[in-house]
């Protein structure tokens, strides 16, 4: 078996998410190949070369590719999939925009957001956003999956794969550029942050939301919310987690006047710590918070703040 | 301009779901059913198209089971002027719903289709990328901004950690994400005159496509059950809880 890893690249640099992604593939087992396809990608090149178990790094570095828009992406790795039994990459938001048009140009089933490989063909897969885990297995000649990244760990960089280039160059007159702003934001962004704290409608308003402002800088953290907090119009729906927002699995999440929706649960049960504070010792939030604290927020996050 | 919508029928956002004791799949019966919230998203996106004079007609359709026309009911009372219903009772995969999209696509010649860009079910994220593909049209992905100018189509897209604005020539495909608008609620006469909207019923054989998918599901689990902790007294017995217990701080 031989895989392709599609490398995610973030500003030009090779992202994180890619060392998780070979885990992955190593789990699946055979050789691996990234491929790191962009315009003046070389640094990224030369860092997934140095992730440990890999074979080969090939590289497509051509203005056609610049920004991984889907169209040339996807009849990118159409031409260099048939030298693979698999096809990977983090179900980033690139890798869930170009994958599918791979699959459906192989005539291949996607399976999206993989978090646990039982063999070569079968797979764990949330469903119905994390509340079931389906066992599934394919029987196409080409496996095409995205990776949940938080589901493995993240290979080394101590190796030295050789790099080669692709020559192959694909027409785009379908799509273009215009722009991109990433947010300037000192803080972590939602999906990858190590902590996050998530304010509810307890919060009473947007202004309150200040309050989690000091306690998420004191700890790296990434402000969240409730989806009863996003529709009380609070705070703007990309904050939002839970089943129709961001799904989230940091290593602490603080969840703070929100009372515990099935909705939202559905967005950080897979939190490995999960804090609570809230005034009703009722709420069904202490069900699955490893540290309940009840009290009155306005009182508690000045407190936490400052002990910090 | 003529835009296409496919929406979905899937277990409501609000319940609880359960796994068969046989974990053979997700327990459905007597479960609330309704429009995937993506897709209500989708709906609305086309209506406010037509209302302000960019888009001339927005057909619904869906491929699912015969009671999935509740679902294009509801698209035909938020403003779609008609239907087409694939019906099927097998479990249609992302690919071969993109299939029986890709050919529809190819009868109706929409200038845009509007799709969710994932359903609360399977939570696959593909249909709508899978439909660019196989209809060799370009797409706008994850969309929190729509803005058609002349024969193009700017989409503001949602990725991770920002937005990136791509321009599409028309005919495109477009799936939404949570902030390209707030889906409005039918009206009651809405509803009723929905009721007498036109709804094409028809079969995956008319299409010529094949349903069935080499993906087998095996079993279906709940996760493991997450147990609930302790209530701790104060900031600092969390604090200390945080530090010296789970090591998290």
């Amino acid at each position: 078996m031989s895989i392709l890893v599609l490398a995610d690249l973030h500003e030009g640099q090779l992202a994180g998410a890619t060392a998780h992604v070979v885990v992955a593939a190593q789990a699946i087992g055979g050789d691996i190949d990234i491929l790191v396809a962009g315009e003046g990608v070389q640094a990224a090149a030369d860092a997934a070369a140095r992730l440990d178990g890999v074979n080969k790094v090939r590289v497509a570095d051509n203005a056609v590719y610049a920004h991984q828009l889907a169209e040339p992406m996807g009849a990118l790795l159409v031409a260099l999939a048939d030298d693979y039994s698999h096809v990977l990459a983090s179900a980033s938001t690139t890798g869930k925009n170009v994958l599918p048009r791979l699959a459906a140009l192989k005539d291949v089933s996607q399976l999206s957001d993989v978090l646990g490989v039982e063999s070569a063909d079968t797979f764990l897969r949330p469903i119905y956003a994390g509340n079931a885990i389906a066992t599934v297995k394919s029987d196409d000649a080409l496996k095409v999956i995205t990776v949940r990244t938080t589901g493995f760990d993240a290979v080394g960089s101590s190796g030295s794969a050789t790099i080669e280039a692709v020559d192959t160059v694909v027409e785009n007159t379908q799509s273009s550029f215009v722009k991109q702003e990433l947010a300037q934001s000192d803080r972590p962004e939602l999906g990858g942050a190590k902590v996050v704290i998530s304010g509810g409608r307890g919060m009473g308003n947007g202004e309150n939301f200040k309050l989690l402002n000091g306690i998420a800088d004191k700890l790296g953290a990434a402000i969240g919310a409730s989806r009863a907090a996003v529709d009380a119009g609070f705070v703007p729906n990309d904050m939002q987690v839970g089943q129709t927002g961001k799904i989230v699995a940091p290593d602490l999440y603080i969840a703070v006047g929100i009372s515990g929706a099935i909705q939202h649960l559905a967005g950080m049960k897979d939190s490995k710590v999960i804090v609570a504070i809230n005034k009703d010792d009722e709420a069904p939030i202490f069900q699955v918070a490893d540290y309940g604290l009840v009290g009155d927020l306005f009182e508690i996050l000045p407190e936490l703040e400052s002990k910090l | 301009m003529k835009i296409l919508v496919a929406v979905k029928r899937v277990i409501d956002y609000n319940v609880k779901i359960r796994v068969k004791a046989d974990h053979s799949d997700v327990d459905l019966t007597n479960v609330k059913m309704a429009m995937n919230p993506f897709c209500e998203i989708a709906v609305e996106e086309a209506v406010r198209l037509k209302e302000k004079g960019v888009a001339t007609e927005v057909v619904a359709v869906t491929v699912g089971p015969k009671a999935a026309q509740e679902q294009l009911r509801t698209a035909l009372a938020l403003g779609a002027d008609r239907a087409i219903h694939i019906e099927t009772d097998e479990r249609a995969e992302s690919l071969a719903v993109a299939k029986l999209l890709a050919k529809v696509v190819d009868e109706e010649q929409p200038g845009l289709v509007i799709l969710g860009k994932q359903a609360i079910d399977t939570d696959n994220n593909q249909t709508g990328q899978m439909l660019a593909a196989l209809t060799n049209l370009p797409q706008g992905t994850f969309a929190s901004e729509v803005a058609v100018d002349g024969d193009k189509v700017n989409v503001t897209r949602e990725i991770d950690g920002g937005l990136q604005t791509v321009a599409l020539t028309l005919p495109a495909i477009v799936t939404t994400d949570l902030r390209l608008n707030e889906p409005r609620y039918a009206k009651l006469p809405d509803i009723m005159k929905a009721k007498k909207k036109p709804l094409d019923v028809k079969t995956p054989a008319d299409y010529g496509v094949e349903v069935a998918s080499k993906v087998t599901l095996l079993k279906v689990e709940s996760p493991a059950e997450r147990k609930g902790g302790i209530k701790v007294a104060s900031v600092d017995e969390l604090i200390d809880k945080l530090k010296n217990e789970a090591k998290v701080l």
